[in-house]
Order: C-alpha cells, then sequence, then structure tokens
C-alpha cells in the first residue's frame, strides 16, 4: 500500500471552516429558519467545528441542530458489508425550516439521496442545502451537488479513498489507495 | 443467527450472543423512534418478500410481524393452517417449498411442533425467523420483554426477574430465560411444583412456589398464561384456586414493601393470573411491550434481510 497523500493540513482546514461558517452567514443571516443537519456517524465532527465557528463568529445566533442516519432508506441494504444504524436525533419539526446538511466526503451522492428521504420524515422542508468537507468530483451517480465545499478533488486520478482526522488541533485530511 | 453481526435466522434465543442481542437492540432502538415519527415506513426491505406461516392461532405476534414487514417495506403473504392444503395432508416442506417457489425471501413460522423451525431451516433455501414453535422457543418474545426491561431501568444486567406460571409449556419462559441470563439479569420462575418443569434450576435459575417471596425479591415481574390448550391432564384443582395461589392481585402488591415492574406477554386472562386493576395500572408495561414488539421485530428482519443475497 502506498504512503496516504495529506490532502488538507490543520491550518487550510480551519480556513476552510471559517470560510464555510462565513457562507452560511451570509446566505441564512439570523438562522431563525434555519437548521443544521450533521449525518451520521461521519458528518458530526465536521459539524461540530462549523457549530463551533459559528457560535465564535455569531455569538448571538442558537441554531438549531440535529443529527440524521439515513440506514433503513439506502440503496444497497443486503449488497455488501452488513449495515448497523446510528441513532438519529432530530428534536424539532422540519417542516419549512431550511435544512443544512452537513457530511464529511461526497463520493456517489447515494448517501446524501438516503439522507433527504430520511430526512423527510420529520417534516417538509422549505429547502435543503448540502455541505461537504471534500468533493470528490466526477464520479457522482445521482444528481447531486453540493451548495458548499470544503474542497474538490477529481476521484478519476485520486482513486482510492478519502480519511479525514479529527484529532483534537491536528486535523487532517488524507487521500489513500485502499481503505 | 449465527456469527457476531451475522444473521442467518432466527430460531431462537439459544445460541445468540449478548454483542448480537445488542446489536438487535441498538437497531430497534432507531426503529422505534422511526414509529415514533410522522412518516413510519422505510424502504429497506423492499425488494424482500416474506411470508408468515402461522400453523398455530396468534393475534400480537401475527399482527406485529405483519406490520413490521410492511412498515420496512417488505411484500408480505400470509397463510394459516386452518384454511390451506395441510388440511389436505400436505407435509410441512412441502407446503413450504411450494411458498418458496414463488420466490419468497424470508419465512416466519409459528408451529406447535418443537423444533419445527430447525428443521425447517435445515431443509429449506430460506431464511426462517421463528415466532414460536411448540413449548420450545419464541425468540422475539423474549427480545422484546428484555427490551422492554431495558427502557424502563435502563439496563437489563443486574435486574432480578421472576417468571410466573405455565412454566412447564411456556415457550416464552425457555426464551425469556436464556436472553435475561445472556444480558446478566437474575431469573427465577414460580408456580405449582406441577407446572415448573423437574431440573429446571440447571440452567442457573431460581425456583419458588411462593408467589409472595418471590414478588419481593423481584424487580420485574412476568405473568404467564396457563396454556390449557396444551395441557393434555389437570395440573392443579381448579382456575379458582391457581388463582388465588398464583395469580397477581392489588392486595398482594400492597403487602410489599417497594414497587415492581408487571409485564405480561399475552393474551391476558383477566382474573386468572393478573386481575384487571393490576394489568391496567402504571405499574403495567404491556402496552409498552406490545408497542415495542414492532420495533423488535423491524430490527430482526432488517438485520437478517442483509444476509439474505
Amino acid at each position: 500500500m502506498s504512503q496516504p497523500k495529506l490532502l488538507l493540513n490543520h491550518q487550510q482546514l480551519q480556513l476552510i471552516v471559517k470560510r464555510l461558517t462565513l457562507q452560511l452567514l451570509e446566505n441564512h443571516s439570523d438562522f431563525s429558519q434555519t437548521a443544521i443537519v450533521a449525518l451520521q456517524p461521519r458528518g458530526l465532527a465536521f459539524a461540530t467545528k462549523i457549530i463551533k465557528s459559528l457560535s465564535e463568529l455569531a455569538p448571538e445566533i442558537a441554531c438549531k441542530y440535529g443529527e440524521l442516519d439515513h440506514t433503513f432508506f439506502r440503496d444497497d441494504v443486503g449488497r455488501g458489508d452488513i449495515l448497523i444504524p446510528k441513532p438519529s436525533n432530530i428534536q424539532f419539526s422540519t417542516e419549512n425550516l431550511r435544512i443544512v446538511l452537513i457530511d464529511d466526503v461526497l463520493y456517489t451522492g447515494r448517501s446524501i439521496r438516503a439522507s433527504i428521504d430520511a430526512l423527510m420524515r420529520f417534516g417538509r422542508p422549505s429547502q435543503i442545502e448540502l455541505m461537504v468537507l471534500v468533493n470528490r468530483k466526477f464520479q457522482r451517480e445521482l444528481p447531486i451537488d453540493p451548495n458548499y465545499i470544503g474542497t474538490s478533488i477529481d476521484s478519476r486520478n485520486t482513486g482510492g479513498y478519502v480519511r479525514v482526522d479529527w484529532a483534537q488541533d491536528d486535523e487532517k485530511v488524507w487521500l489513500l489507495n485502499e481503505k | 443467527m449465527s456469527t457476531e453481526n451475522n444473521f442467518d435466522h432466527l430460531l431462537g434465543i439459544k445460541g445468540l450472543s449478548q454483542s448480537q442481542i445488542q446489536t438487535i437492540f441498538e437497531t430497534a432502538d432507531n426503529f422505534k423512534s422511526l414509529l415514533n415519527s410522522p412518516v413510519k415506513k422505510t424502504p429497506a426491505l423492499r425488494d424482500t418478500t416474506i411470508a408468515n406461516l402461522f400453523f398455530e392461532n396468534s393475534t400480537r405476534t401475527r399482527v406485529s410481524f405483519e406490520l413490521a414487514e410492511k412498515r420496512l417495506g417488505a411484500d408480505v403473504v400470509n397463510f394459516s393452517s386452518s384454511s390451506s392444503s395441510v388440511k389436505k395432508g400436505e407435509t410441512l416442506i412441502d407446503t413450504v417449498n411450494n411458498i418458496l417457489s414463488m420466490k419468497v425471501d424470508m419465512v416466519v413460522m409459528r408451529h406447535p411442533a418443537p423444533g419445527a423451525c430447525l428443521f425447517l431451516a435445515k431443509h429449506v433455501n430460506a431464511q426462517i425467523v421463528n415466532a414460536g414453535d411448540g413449548t420450545h422457543e419464541h425468540p422475539t418474545q423474549a427480545l422484546l420483554d428484555a427490551y422492554s426491561i431495558r427502557e424502563k431501568f435502563g439496563e437489563v444486567a443486574g435486574k432480578k426477574v421472576v417468571i410466573v406460571g405455565d412454566i412447564l409449556h411456556s415457550r416464552v419462559a425457555l426464551s425469556n430465560i436464556y436472553c435475561l441470563q445472556t444480558l446478566g439479569a437474575e431469573v427465577m420462575v414460580c408456580g405449582p411444583v406441577t407446572l415448573i418443569p423437574k431440573n429446571i434450576e440447571k440452567l442457573g435459575i431460581k425456583v419458588s412456589h411462593n408467589l409472595n417471596q418471590a414478588l419481593q425479591w423481584c424487580d420485574v415481574a412476568n405473568m404467564l398464561r396457563i396454556q390449557l390448550e396444551r395441557q393434555d391432564q389437570r395440573y392443579f384443582p381448579s382456575l379458582k384456586e391457581y388463582s388465588k395461589l398464583y395469580g397477581l392481585s392489588q392486595d398482594r402488591l400492597d403487602h410489599l414493601n417497594k414497587e415492581i415492574c408487571i409485564m405480561h406477554p399475552g393474551p391476558i386472562n383477566r382474573g386468572v393470573e393478573i386481575t384487571s386493576d393490576i394489568a391496567d395500572s402504571n405499574h403495567s408495561i404491556i402496552l409498552q411491550q406490545v408497542e415495542n414488539g414492532v420495533a423488535i421485530r423491524m430490527a430482526v428482519l432488517f438485520l437478517l434481510a442483509q444476509n439474505n443475497r
């Protein structure tokens, strides 16, 4: 197995989190009609960074926050690994809210499709947006495009996998050839 | 179900590991939250067909399985022996193979013969879920009972559970004993000498013939029905006498110096093993058990379905 290649270092990641938070503030102003929903399991750490950054840049804002698991809505049940669900925790109705879904890596788009289906059972949002840290372009299997992007890579050339390390004060994103 | 997180069949609780039971519970937690949201259906098993074969009467279990299957998006066919070719002399394997040739993936079966589900699992090419086989096991009932205790107390380990009544003819009792012990609970059975199997204490459980003492010991009392349909002889003088000695009443609970949680797998014979006021009181979690049954069965079917291709 070849060496992992560093895609984003700690400083770059911090800058990305700040930039994405500012973009959110620009589009959602006071967040009164907005909720952030992190996707289980790997979107939670990234969403936590965004929420922390939001509280530093705009401490007056109290944004609704939830966590969503899409296991029961996946289209590959029984086609690979055994899927064990994680808890969903959304303690509010999503009716007429603007939802920002947050995940770490966007690849085929199938998880996002399942997540949108899973989210709909909590109400009918007025809008759903998608924020991802790494957008692996050109290998999408569904017509899904993110609204907020940390960084984009061409998966045809990089191949392999993206691994995000959320170690305290030393977050990094790696490109790997194998899982 | 066999190795860690690898679920082939659910034939009984015996053989399930603590980790497998916890996986079922964690999956059921998520299904329970789904069942309490406005849209209760998922498409997870949309390309799975399940046959419910009931060779014995059932209300709760059959409806609960059918609801679980439909909420998972599966196609469902129902079969009951009273209106089938079994009456014309067809064997179990022939009946099931005929149903499977119509491209059915999973079979949920209740049968009066102990071991019928194991027999079927060995001879037909489908995943089998035991919905009760004679006096042997009723695994999903035990799972939902333990799940309800976990929901009430936070955990099952360390809890003292007494199972009261017709232990001899009860598949619920045996599955409950295996499940509760695997999860670290202490188990006692209580009933007349004639309705407690000989040597049952070798399973590592306590035995009592005195309900008052048993209730004083326990945190949870699971009251079982007298299974008159399985009794080929008289095991006690009269239902009235049984009720007096082993029936749960307000008077009996008043004499305890603590509160206990009351369970019943249904159907209830009100006035025999439990009085109406206790069955409907806030000590009873009987209806929560029924509610949890759907989530537990959804979890079992969901985990099994992932092994069916």
